[in-house]
């Protein structure tokens, strides 16, 4: 008993004839069937290859479109062309031209041996095929489909949908089931007899020549009507990429094919020589063959390929990723957290966000000056300029690229409303944004600087009006960033309160309370420069109303807010 | 895209071609084999002035990547490099002594030699001292990767042009001909690139790198752009607006996913980072023959390095395609 091969080839003949003449050495008949829009120099080139092989033979040409009829005709006059003309053959194998055998022909001939009269072939009800690309499922079946969807696509889609408007849904001959799956299959030469002495035989042709893509259906419905024993699996290896295109394989794959459990793969390179040769060459003798594995590194690395090509890696802006607005839903790669307004009231506060957080704490990173970074580096991570105009330039470029580059070490900054604003949009709109924010804290500064009134005022206003436009972008509902938002009176009123908040949310192990306050900067006389500031005629509104407060009162609060922590 | 966008756009990608067409008389035969290039070849255009030191090493490089032919314009060299050019037996080169600035810095060459003899062709287009990286290309030829954009009905491949630099200062450093240049110039910005979109033409905007942050610190905007497609699949129809940065008709400019996905892209490493630029600095300030007058030149002339030269601590070194990849600066996208 042996296996004969139908192989299909349109390109790459070279490639196919070394293969057919692999096989035929091992003693397997091959039947090669050529497209017929080959062109004739290119196959009068594999006829000289083979002329030597009385086991290869060469069918009749016709025409193939890719997804018609074609295909299955080819297929069935190559299978019946081997089983006429050698009765040794116990299965049927359907290859293609760019199949390459990834076992040793010997072994395939012994598993075929032990499974006598068992037809492998993947064949799935239509309703558990996760793999059709392109809408097309069950209208496959109950539409017709005459024209070549890569040649006449305009005609095809038209077609459809006609069809489609006028309700059309051809049935299908009398006991058959729709069934799918991989082209490529091993069927045993009773089944395949059977399917060809089948007395229906007129009717189902003339049903699947209009079925879309019946290379994947036809044997796949006919084995569930006259197979006996049917092992629903391909022993062809095959990857599909997100347009159901199939992967190619390359001299850097030889140890991920050598995994594989199935006997072929494809589709190979045809400049892969290193396959090819690795393959086609018998090995030494005494060498162990790799154990057998399952197939989980080899599904790894092209699910990998579809989730990158499909979904890309998070946060990431390059020249191969650049969503349109609202394809990016997580514009950043990490969580990260921004405090608004407490530098204004602590003493070190990234010294204190380092420690307390365990994060990389820059400053100001949006100062009107120059980018603040952590240490007071003269550059960020990445190769980021603390250059204030090339930062300006960018602003969302600069702080995903911070982000991209310091992936697994937790990121803060201070930021502030003195402060380049153009971030607002993008903290909002960011899942990974933790922001916490004490309003109002803009007055701290002007307070201490001790300058007049008269003189503050503009640049109070200008700073509140900031302020409040950036938080409010931040409250509106559809904000998708993590916000924590106090006033100034809220903050004096209880001012270890937001720290311990910020603790929680973090939840920090190990630092469940606040046990070390960062040092609070001198607030007298804030109550009285507010309400100064408001019988200059302007409304400090975003620092909430102050009672008079002197800093004994605050340390006091302070102590307690440190009893609550230890409780 | 509206109908009158349509048309103006159609009538930019012609006025374009005319002009390369107009340029074809400033080039002059110097050796011409372009009778060996066979159907589906894969070739490379190039216009280069005064380059001879880097020229060895670069055709190795891209012989090695398995490109077939090399289409060169000398505009002018005095160093040998034109002689040198014409003994290789898979260049054919044009001479010509007209503007480089008026032939659009190159621009309208490459569009010609492209339209009469790139068409249907997986064409390069670069400069001398760029060197194409991308996914697996240490295991897989040019030609599989081209092999591979035909099948999946892609067009054109995108880059980044990563700007290549040695630790310390240039004036350190001495090339010698032949020599792989990123074995002196071997470290790289990792993430400081700056991205937008360029709503005319479609393409990404990319600024950034060593040179946004060395020379232009103050005037990011006059930053060279990164951005750049030197691998497209030539039609007669297409042409180059300006250098490799963008092309027309403008769906060749779209290389970059805009679902959240990454397309298969690659990196141009650059080596113009070496000790040969002192000298090309200082000529090509007098000759204001480059884009904006040379003005990114003036920059590099009057800009004192500093002990490290253009390094810093965030620097990467060069390890390979990998690195690149995983620093997500080149992609591989659906090619597994």
């Amino acid at each position: 008993m042996t296996v004969g091969f139908v192989m299909l080839a349109h390109t790459a003949l070279d490639r196919a004839a070394q293969v057919a003449r692999h096989l035929a050495a091992h003693g397997c008949p091959v039947a090669i069937h050529v497209d017929r829009r080959t062109p004739m120099a290119e196959f009068r080139g594999l006829e000289q290859r083979i002329s030597e092989e009385p086991l290869i033979t060469l069918l009749p040409r016709i025409a193939c479109d890719w997804g018609t009829w074609s295909l299955v005709s080819a297929t069935r006059r190559g299978a019946a062309a081997l089983l006429d003309r050698h009765p040794e053959i116990g299965h049927v194998f359907l290859m293609s031209g760019a199949c390459l055998p990834i076992k040793p022909v010997p072994e395939l001939l012994a598993f075929l041996k032990r499974h006598q009269g068992t037809d492998f072939i993947e064949s799935v009800t239509i309703r558990d095929v996760p793999w059709t690309q392109g809408g097309l499922s069950e209208e496959r079946f109950t539409l017709s489909f005459p024209f070549a969807w890569k040649r006449q696509k305009r005609l095809f889609d038209i077609w459809v949908d006609l069809q489609r408007k006028i309700g059309r849904r051809r049935r299908m001959p009398e006991a058959l089931k729709p069934h799918m799956g991989s082209q490529w299959w091993c069927l045993s030469r009773e089944t395949l007899t059977k399917i060809r002495s089948d007395p229906n035989r007129v009717a189902v042709d003339r049903y699947f020549r209009r079925v879309w893509i019946p290379d994947e259906s036809y044997y796949q419905t006919m084995v569930r009507r006259f197979g006996h024993r049917i092992e629903s699996m391909s022993l062809t290896l095959s990857k599909f990429d997100f347009q159901g295109k199939p992967h190619l394989f390359y001299d850097d794959h030889l140890s991920l094919l050598r995994t594989s459990n199935e006997f072929f793969a494809r589709k190979i390179w045809r400049g892969a020589s290193g396959l090819y040769d690795a393959f086609l060459t018998p090995r030494p003798a005494g060498e162990v063959p790799e154990p057998p594995v399952t197939a989980t590194e080899i599904d790894r690395v092209f699910a990998a390929a579809l989730k990158r090509r499909t979904e890309g890696r998070q946060g990431l802006l390059s020249a191969a990723r650049f969503p349109d607005p609202g394809y990016d839903m997580t514009p950043t790669a990490a969580p990260y957290s921004v405090f608004h307004g407490f530098s204004e009231l602590f003493e070190d506060f990234p010294g204190w966000i380092a420690e307390a957080l365990g994060s990389t704490a820059h400053g100001h990173l949006f100062a009107p000056d120059r980018a603040e970074f952590a240490q007071g580096a003269h550059g960020g991570p990445g190769g980021l300029s603390t250059s204030a105009a090339l930062r300006n330039y960018n602003p969302e470029s600069f702080l995903k690229n911070l982000i991209w580059s310091t992936r697994g070490e937790h990121q803060s900054f201070l930021y502030g409303p003195g402060d380049c604003s153009g971030i607002s949009e993008l903290l909002a709109s960011d899942s990974n944004a933790y922001v916490a924010a004490v309003s109002g804290t803009w007055a701290l500064p002007l307070l201490r600087s001790g300058r007049a009134i008269a003189d503050i005022r503009p640049e109070a206003a200008r700073l509140q009006k900031r302020e409040a436009k950036h938080l409010l972008r931040l409250r509106e509902r559809q904000t998708r960033a993590r916000v924590r938002l106090w006033t100034l009176a809220e903050f004096v009123a209880d001012p270890a309160l937001p720290l311990q908040v910020i603790i929680d949310d973090f939840s920090v192990p190990g630092a469940q309370h606040l046990t070390q306050m960062p040092r609070l900067k001198p607030m007298e006389g804030l109550a009285g420069f507010l309400q100064e500031l408001r019988n200059a005629g302007m409304s400090p509104h975003t620092a909430g109303d102050i009672p008079e407060i002197d800093r004994t009162h605050t340390a006091e609060r302070i102590g307690r807010g440190r009893e609550r922590g230890r409780r | 895209m509206g109908l009158s966008t349509a048309f103006r756009l159609r009538m930019e990608r012609r006025r374009w071609q005319l002009r390369a067409i107009r340029r074809r008389r400033d080039l002059a035969p110097v050796s011409d084999r372009t009778d060996l290039i066979g159907k589906g070849n894969i070739l490379a255009f190039l216009s280069v002035r005064n380059e001879k030191p880097r020229l060895p090493y670069f055709l190795d490089y891209y012989r090695r990547l398995g490109v077939d032919h090399f289409l060169f314009v000398d505009n002018g060299s005095d160093d040998g490099g034109c002689e040198y050019l014409a003994a290789q037996p898979d260049v054919s080169v044009w001479r010509t002594n007209a503007s480089y600035r008026r032939s659009r810095y190159g621009t309208d060459w490459m569009n010609w030699l492209k339209f009469r003899y790139g068409h249907g062709h997986w064409t390069l287009t670069l400069d001398p001292d760029e060197f194409l990286v991308y996914p697996f290309c240490d295991t897989r030829p040019l030609s599989a990767l081209c092999d591979w954009l035909d099948q999946s009905g892609i067009r054109s491949f995108g880059t980044l042009m990563v700007d290549m630099y040695p630790k310390g200062p240039l004036s350190g450093l001495s090339y010698r001909e032949g020599q792989d240049p990123f074995s002196l110039a071997d470290w790289f910005d990792p993430g400081n690139y700056s991205i937008s979109k360029n709503p005319k033409y479609g393409n990404l905007w990319i600024q950034g790198g060593p040179r946004a942050r060395v020379y232009f610190p103050d005037a990011p905007e006059e930053a060279p752009s990164l951005n750049k497609i030197p691998l497209v699949r030539w039609d007669r129809k297409y042409a180059f607006v300006s250098s490799t940065h963008m092309l027309l008709p403008r769906g060749l400019n779209q290389v970059y996913d805009r679902k959240g996905g990454e397309k298969t892209s690659g990196c141009l490493l650059h080596a113009k980072f070496l000790d040969s630029l002192i000298e090309k600095a200082a000529e090509e300030v007098v000759r204001r023959e480059h884009f904006a007058r040379g003005r990114e030149y003036a920059a590099y002339h009057l800009t004192e390095h500093g002990r490290h030269g253009l390094w810093c601590k965030w620097s990467e070194r060069l390890t390979g395609w990998r690195q690149l990849e995983t620093l997500g600066l080149m992609s591989k996208g659906n090619w597994a």
